[in-house]
């Protein structure tokens, strides 16, 4: 059974800050086309702020992402801050004191990240936010792993249903948040939220397939 | 950019660090630099009166600070919400052991933060309250009045609340207030020009010349129409006919107006709107009691204008003529 090792995976952070900090201006100009223009600005100041912290620290993928949730969490504000810092926190609280990470284990982890975010969040799928992401990885996830297929099979298929809920964002009104205000004009624009999210699970499952033994 | 900046990514630790500093006779910095309390807060037995939202709405939210209105202001990023650490250590601060009111907006970002906060701030054993302002009428159809923006508005849910706790009054009483106050109150924003966030550099998005973006919101949010930019006259009347529709008062009744520019439109603009705005009201059968004129909650560089329009009661008369030491008048 393939697994990954907890303890000497915390770079996985690291990197998923860079490419965050790499699309601070796409995901800002995503967002300013139906949002305000300050999702990549806040995004990157949260990441960056958290790779400051963790550098050189070679501390395992628990406690790097309750570091980086931590950081969110109390950080920065916005919307953003407040969910991806309860997901982080979740992800860091189910796989602590896990050594070797299996698809269950990582399953796990995700739905706990999920059920954070709804619990102080009301977003459904096809509401236009990072659930229309988040939703359907998991999915995918669950769905390629009860084929029996390998963890690092499932971690592509992860990857690859992140990203077409990302694209399907492009044909939703939004329903929430601040562009929902704006009705039909929300259509035809990526959901910054969402595309966010896929940056971050197509990073943390990468790495986690990268790892794989 | 023509902007007066130092780092983009500072702004708001730049603004504040001026502003503490010019206003060091009302108000002073919390442990938490992202926290304006007002400089003698907390009063013990008085009901605290709280707010936060993001910044680059200057006065708001920082500039309500002060005495007989909020006691503390939990300073969020540009156009983004404070954490839930800075509403609770607003909260915090502004406890004198008879529960503290929290006034806010309504946006995704200040009511998950509220309500993270005001868990944190149970735990210590602060009785809280919170009342959410959603006066935008342009933002969602008054059937759905839940999901509309606070905008202006929250000025005189913030005067009326921070003047009725100054009476002495109860949690409850402070929170149903201000409730009042808001439920009590309409406004309109109309945009002409958008605004740049210094660290992103460009506009957000664009108004084209000759046009506006009625009913804009006070992000760069654009309107939710888009129409020929018409006379001051026109537009006042337009602004003036949404908000009264909606708020549909009876004929008589005493009300508040406030108009304020939301960033770079020079204030004899909006003399000029106000010109027509008290004209059309007067002509509904509504009697102005006060209005404030001036850059009271703006958006950054915004190009525009809103109007609000709050229905008084006696009540809300009383309170409306209390005085308040804040840096703006009230």
């Amino acid at each position: 059974m393939q697994t990954f090792d907890n303890a000497s995976s915390g770079a996985i952070v690291l990197s998923m800050a860079e490419r965050i900090v790499e699309n601070r201006a796409y995901l800002s100009e995503i967002d300013g086309k139906i949002g305000d223009g300050d999702h990549g600005v806040n995004m990157a100041k949260g990441f960056g702020m958290a790779a400051e912290r963790l550098k050189g620290k070679d501390v395992a993928l628990a406690e790097s992402l309750d570091t980086l949730g931590t950081v969110l969490m109390t950080e920065i504000g916005g919307s953003m801050g407040p969910l991806y810092g309860v997901m982080f926190t979740e992800f860091a609280e189910t796989i602590q004191g896990t050594e070797k990470i299996d698809a269950a284990a990582y399953s796990k982890m995700l739905h706990a990240g999920l059920a954070g975010i709804q619990a102080i969040g009301f977003a459904k799928v096809g509401d236009k936010t990072l659930i229309d992401t988040f939703v359907p990885a998991i999915e995918a996830f669950d769905k390629t792993t009860a084929e029996g297929k390998s963890f690092g099979e499932a971690l592509e298929a992860l990857v690859v249903a992140a990203e077409t809920g990302r694209d399907s964002t492009i044909n939703l009104v939004a329903k929430i948040g601040r562009a929902s205000r704006l009705g039909e004009r929300s259509l035809g624009v990526l959901d910054a939220g969402a595309t966010s999210c896929a940056i971050i699970l197509k990073e943390l499952s990468d790495g986690a397939r990268a790892r794989l033994a | 950019m023509q902007r007066f900046i130092n780092d983009p990514d500072l702004v708001v630790e730049d603004t504040v660090k001026g502003f503490v500093k010019a206003h060091s006779d009302i108000v002073r910095l919390a442990e938490n630099p992202r926290v304006v309390v007002a400089k003698d807060a907390p009063f013990a037995g008085k009901v605290g009166v709280v707010t936060g939202g993001g910044s680059g709405h200057e006065p708001a939210f920082i500039g309500y600070t002060g005495k007989n209105m909020l006691d503390a202001v939990a300073v969020g990023e540009l156009f983004s919400s404070p954490t839930a650490k800075s509403f609770h250590d607003a909260i915090r601060a502004a406890d004198g052991g008879k529960g503290v009111v929290v006034l806010y907006g309504n946006y995704a970002g200040d009511n998950m933060n509220v309500k993270m906060a005001t868990k944190l701030a149970a735990k210590d054993g602060i009785e809280i309250a919170t009342v959410v302002a959603n006066d935008d009428v342009c933002s969602a159809p008054l059937a759905e009045r839940e999901k509309r923006r606070g905008v202006a508005g929250e000025i005189f849910m913030w005067k009326m609340g921070g003047a009725k706790a100054a009476t002495g009054a109860s949690l409850e009483e402070v929170r149903a207030t201000a409730q009042k106050a808001i439920d009590n109150c309409r406004s309109i924003g109309v945009g002409l020009g958008p605004c740049t966030l210094p660290a992103v550099g460009h506009p957000n998005f664009q108004i084209e010349p000759g046009t506006m973006e009625v009913g804009i919101g006070h992000h760069g949010e654009p309107g939710v129409r888009v129409e020929k930019l018409k006379t001051a006259e026109e537009v006042a009347k337009d602004m003036v006919k949404i908000v009264l529709d909606d708020h549909n008062l009876p004929e008589g009744t005493e009300v508040a107006v406030l108009v304020s520019g939301l960033g770079a439109t020079p204030l004899n603009e909006l003399y000029i709107l106000n010109d027509t705005i008290e004209s059309e009201i007067s002509a509904r059968g509504l009697k102005i009691r006060k209005t404030w004129i001036g850059n009271y909650f703006t958006s950054l560089e915004m190009v525009g204008a809103t109007l609000t329009v709050m229905a008084l009661d006696d009540d809300l008369k009383t309170l409306l003529d209390v005085e308040t030491r804040c840096t703006m008048i009230l």
